[in-house]
């Protein structure tokens, strides 16, 4: 399946979701800011994605959440050095380099990127 | 206050599907400010779109909650779509069909139907179709602490689902 293929169903997916544009899902549209999902929206997301390319996946494997919800990876809202290696290790698929700078857990939806959805499904169909 | 939008369950399958009943009556209170009359026309009392997606997600989520056994706290975290394709008035009966289409330990998402029933001759035609995501809260706390037991299948679903002849507890498909 070519990244275009790839590109095109996940922003069917993304559509049905968050009921937002064609016009809007961009590769650098970030999920949480520029499309407004919320929490629930990301375990829908994983339901339509599994649907639409035959695929499991585990909310985890996609978010790292339960990296964010650990004390030794987060300390006073802040990503920990531990932290961000554990993310690099487990998120392939995004582009953490902005983030680095800040580490504010609160800001941490915007490294999901509709591309970075498209290189997370290229890597297991 | 009785927060029960559904009558009685008449189909129960494990983990796939559940259809419950309302009968719509011109007792309930909400018809008559739905809407009042006003100087211009006359009453125009019908069962608010709102409910009937509360009566889905009641289905919906007894369907659920049936899959996990009762022990996880399902509740509703998105209508994701919902089309109505007509109005209930008293003295019909409205069938909602829930379908699970996916279901993990974090939640659960559904489809299904909502039929109009008409008593008189037994036609039946389209209502709605909703499109709904629940979430097991005990594994999306996203720091907010929710009280131990289990709040949503408390008695007034777990009644009717009894009295709609199924077993509430933990057990084989019905």
């Amino acid at each position: 399946m070519t990244q275009d293929e790839v590109f095109a169903k996940v922003r069917e997916v993304l559509e049905e979701a968050l009921g937002v544009d064609e016009d809007e899902v961009t590769p650098e549209a970030t999920l949480g800011g520029d499309l407004g999902a919320e929490s629930i929206d990301y375990l829908d997301i994983v339901f339509r994605l599994e649907k639409a390319f035959g695929i499991k996946i585990s909310q985890a494997e996609l978010m790292a959440d339960d990296v964010l919800g650990d004390p030794q990876y987060v300390q006073d809202g802040k990503v920990t050095d531990l932290g961000m290696s554990e993310l690099r290790k487990q998120l392939p698929h995004a582009d953490l380099d902005a983030f680095d700078a800040s580490r504010q857990v609160d800001e941490f939806p915007n490294v999901f990127t509709v591309e970075s959805m498209v290189k997370f499904v290229q890597s297991k169909v | 206050m009785r927060w029960i939008w559904i009558d009685r369950i008449i189909e129960l399958k494990r983990g796939e599907r559940c259809v419950a009943i309302k009968n719509v009556s011109a007792a309930e209170e909400v018809l008559h400010d739905h809407f009042p009359a006003r100087g211009d026309r006359p009453a125009m009392p019908v069962m608010p779109n709102t409910l009937i997606i509360e009566g889905m997600a009641q289905t919906a989520g007894i369907m659920v909650g049936h899959a996990g056994d009762f022990k996880e706290k399902v509740i509703l975290a998105k209508i994701t779509k919902a089309v109505f394709t007509d109005a209930v008035r008293p003295g019909y009966t409205i069938r909602f069909t829930a379908e699970m289409d996916n279901f993990s330990k974090a939640g659960a998402s559904t489809h299904g139907t909502c039929e109009l029933i008409d008593p008189d001759t037994g036609d039946t035609r389209p209502l709605a179709k909703i499109t709904l995501m629940f979430s097991h809260v005990d594994h999306n706390m996203a720091g907010i602490e929710f009280p131990e037991h289990n709040f949503v299948f408390t008695g007034q679903l777990m009644d009717m689902l009894e009295a709609s002849g199924f077993k509430s507890q933990a057990g084989p498909a019905n």
